[in-house]
């Protein structure tokens, strides 16, 4: 285990080794992985009843902190805390308090006034989550939506459970992520929750431009071209690829990226016959993928949303489960 | 403390009680509803004494007990499974021990989130007293009154048999 792990794992878990927030996959092992897929699994069940909620958060707030706009991932983390009957506060930060002039401390001191037991945090930068996890009253939960090109550990664990559910198990399992890794913080959390999990083998698929120069450290294989990264594959997950990227000139064109990287029947062929393929979406039609592929049979895009629900309850309740049993301790300590 | 009877009698006893119920409340199409994990293994039992022809249903309770904030989330929890609608619909809830009557109102809680039910009988092998809500079973196999030191537990699911222990005599942790 790395410093980085051991600093990550610490700051997550209690004196128990339960979560108590969900900043990175960094630091936290299998069993622990394992547990936040199978929590999720009972979750999905509950999406299925006349009435899709349980007590588990009732009578406690949770506040979505979205420094950075995000509709699909605020949704769902609001209709998760929903779900667990928790009261829920959305805050659209880059249009509020710190464009006034307030502080990220002062709007964060006000938020804990007001009896908030966990954050969703999603921010441009690296590391804020981590920032407010440190900084915040104990007893509040951070779940990290997002922040900077660091981590998204919920969407890879929601992709996690969609891979679960359609090959059972990790172990022996090919996984090619294609497209921009340098700017994803999701395929890092993805590369690093496979290789916990027991994936065979991850590789990352995309032009030299948008690969971090370091990437192999991440625990993957790089490919420059489909045909040979996506030989005897098993999961194809494309990456959204932003189309600042060109006019940042990483990218000659669009056309051209599709044309070299997008994800056609034609090259879906080099995979395995019974291949998924993933997309975090919103999709880029005909730039990452073609629409005969996004729809197609092989395609597991609309269960990753549904998915991503039963994660992000999994992830809030044990979470708010672990700063509670921490509580717990804390007080036995004192007393 | 009144000595335990064997399983296959208080299965029969249980049995016994559940038919007289059923037919003193003229119900003839009930649905058998086990706790995990004990209940379970004797809704199962009791399904096949009864010749239900629908399968019965799992419920697992960890979302909705009402300890969460103090001993949290249950690491092991699996989906419930009601494989038919409850709507409408005659519940026999089956448990293994009752006592405080906690695990049963968490149950009934998730029950009515599939839907309202014509009504819930709750069938218990053993009735431990000591209840802190005013819920009682329906049917029982046996009662008891344990000393402080003395714990009760259904092993299963082949074969069933209740254990009757000495805490004091118990390894610490165990």
């Amino acid at each position: 285990m790395t410093t980085t792990d051991a600093s990550a794992r610490a700051l997550q878990l209690n004196a128990e080794g339960q979560l108590r927030h969900f900043l990175t996959i960094d630091g936290l092992d299998r069993p622990l992985l394992t547990q936040i897929l199978d929590t999720a699994d009972s979750f999905i069940e509950v999406g299925e009843r006349r009435i899709k909620k349980v007590p588990l958060l009732r009578g406690r707030t949770v506040v979505n902190l979205f420094f950075e706009s995000s509709t699909r991932t605020r949704s769902t983390f609001e209709l998760a805390a929903k779900r667990l009957s928790a009261d829920v506060l959305n805050l659209d930060i880059s249009t509020s308090a710190t464009s006034k002039g307030e502080s990220l401390s002062d709007t964060l001191l006000n938020l804990e006034a007001m009896a908030s037991d966990m954050f969703v945090v999603r921010h441009s930068r690296s590391g804020a989550p981590h920032f407010i996890a440190q900084s915040v009253t104990p007893g509040v939960a951070i779940i990290n939506a997002g922040d900077g090109r660091h981590a998204h550990p919920t969407q890879a664990m929601l992709d996690m459970l969609t891979i679960r559910q359609k090959k059972e198990r990790f172990e022996g399992l090919k996984v090619a992520i294609v497209g921009d890794i340098l700017h994803s913080r999701v395929a890092r959390s993805q590369i690093r929750a496979l290789n916990t999990l027991g994936a065979e083998e991850v590789r990352v698929i995309g032009p030299s431009t948008l690969l971090p120069r370091d990437v192999e450290s991440l625990g993957c294989r790089v490919h420059y071209d489909m045909p040979s990264g996506l030989k005897d594959i098993d999961v194809i997950i494309m990456l959204r690829l932003q189309r600042e990227r060109m006019e940042g000139a990483l990218l000659p064109s669009e056309r051209e990226f599709y044309k070299v990287y997008g994800l056609n029947t034609d090259k879906l062929a080099y995979a395995k016959p019974d291949a998924i393929v993933m997309h975090p979406g919103p999709i880029n039609r005909g730039v990452e993928i073609e629409s005969a592929v996004a729809d197609g049979p092989q395609s597991v895009i609309l269960n990753q949303v549904t998915n991503g629900i039963a994660i992000r309850m999994a992830v809030m309740s044990m979470a708010m489960s672990g700063q509670r049993a921490q509580q717990g301790l804390d007080a036995e300590v004192r007393a | 403390m009144t000595a335990l009877l064997k399983v296959d009698a208080l299965l029969d006893d249980l049995e016994q009680g559940l038919r007289s119920v059923l037919q003193a409340r003229q119900i003839e199409r009930p649905v058998l509803i086990g706790i995990r994990t004990g209940g379970v293994w004797l809704a199962d039992i009791l399904h096949k004494r009864l010749g239900l022809d629908e399968p019965f249903g799992e419920l697992d309770i960890s979302f909705y007990r009402d300890d969460f904030s103090r001993i949290g989330l249950n690491p092991r929890v699996r989906p419930s499974h009601l494989p038919f609608e409850t709507e409408d619909r005659h519940i026999v809830l089956v448990d293994d021990v009752i006592m405080s009557g906690r695990t049963i109102r968490a149950a009934m809680n998730e029950i009515f989130d599939y839907g309202r039910p014509a009504g819930v009988i709750l069938a218990t092998l053993i009735d431990l007293g000591s209840r802190e809500l005013p819920i009682q079973p329906d049917v029982v196999g046996q009662r008891l009154n344990l000393k402080a030191n003395e714990r009760v537990k259904l092993k299963g699911p082949d074969p069933l048999s209740v254990e009757l222990r000495n805490a004091d005599a118990e390894p610490e942790g165990a």
